[in-house]
């Protein structure tokens, strides 16, 4: 379905086989379910909890379209800003909503026991994708090293950077692009402030 | 901030262009030699950079600086993706950033399909970004401190 046209790219084409794209649109829809809640949500805390979902969610995705390296990294990266988002919030923020007792709160736990469930069961079979520990990952290398010919690039590097993974490059650079929007809003509200006074 | 000595401020004269023109050399032989896009960026903003800590700071003219450097890094990166989404339209097959242009032969300067023509978008994205925060550093600094 998705995967089909780089599929002749592939020797063992058996990896490719419906029950992952399954388990992958499953994800996606939770990831999307998840951003819809956190832009809906009421407070800071559960927007920042839920968008967690997509990050996890990615780290799974990832998982399925074995690239591990970038699984790592988004499992780090997700952590830490959870964990730098949350303490945020919680020492700006005066007071946290506290969620009171109701008879609703069972409904819930039972929610959150069943979400969990299907993530371990999803992340379970994300690991089984993937080469048995301590085989080597030379499928994808040996398009790398013959990818002069492919590419017709000299320098072997930019050929992998700007063809093979240039979804990467183009994530790099958004990432530098929202960088720099951040830093010019936050320093032209400050310049403004003192500009006013 | 103040300019330095008449001394820095001949050499940076003498230096700077050379400097802007390696950082074009990199980036437009990016898919040959050794850099490509990244690098080339920064060396480019590091031109700049050289200038306005020799010079010392125009206001008014660096804010116009400023504001050309963030419409050059979003039309970069709107460029980027307009090449991505072509590939979409002219290979034959449907997938988001092929390589439609003729590769030509390997080795030459005009060669590697698109990947030059990236090369350039992201070295102009990266340079842009760059400059336009250290720019924003020392304009609103400034500001502020009057």
């Amino acid at each position: 379905m998705v995967f089909k046209w780089y599929a002749h790219l592939i020797d063992n084409s058996d990896i490719l086989e419906d029950k992952m794209e399954l388990y992958l649109i499953l994800i996606l829809v939770l990831m999307i379910l998840g951003s819809i809640y956190s832009l809906n949500a009421s407070d800071l805390l559960s927007a920042v909890i839920s968008y967690g979902i997509v990050g996890f969610g990615l780290v799974i995705a990832f998982l399925l379209l074995q690239a591990p390296d970038l699984a790592i990294v988004q499992v780090v990266v997700e952590v830490i800003t959870l964990v730098v988002m949350i303490a945020t919030i919680k020492n700006t923020q005066a007071k946290i909503s506290q969620m009171k007792f109701k008879p609703k709160i069972a409904i819930y736990y039972a929610l959150i026991v069943i979400a969990a469930l299907i993530f371990v069961i999803i992340f379970e079979k994300a690991t089984g994708c993937l080469n048995s520990f301590g085989a080597d990952t030379m499928r994808m290398a040996e398009h790398y090293i013959s990818g002069v010919e492919h590419t017709k690039s000299a320098n072997l590097v930019t050929g992998v950077i700007l063809d093979f993974r240039a979804y990467d490059t183009l994530g790099e650079a958004t990432v530098l692009f929202t960088a720099v929007i951040g830093v010019l809003t936050i320093l032209r509200i400050k310049g403004k402030k003192e500009e006013d006074k | 901030m103040k300019g330095m000595t008449l001394i820095v401020k001949k050499i940076t004269q003498i230096i700077c262009p050379i400097i802007f023109v390696f950082g074009i050399y990199i980036i437009i032989h990016g898919h040959l030699t050794p850099g490509g896009g990244f690098a080339g960026g920064v060396i480019m903003a590091g031109a700049f950079i050289l200038q306005i800590l020799a010079n010392g700071n125009i206001l008014p003219a660096l804010r116009k600086e400023e504001e050309g450097l963030e419409f050059l890094e979003s039309s970069a990166i709107l460029g980027f993706l307009i090449i991505a989404g072509l590939g979409l339209l002219f290979s034959g097959s449907v997938v988001f950033f092929a390589n439609f242009l003729n590769k030509g032969q390997l080795g030459k300067l005009i060669s590697a399909g698109f990947i030059p023509i990236e090369n350039i978008v992201i070295g102009a994205e990266v340079c842009a970004a760059i400059a336009a925060i250290f720019i924003a550093l020392v304009v609103y600094k400034d500001e502020e401190s009057k």
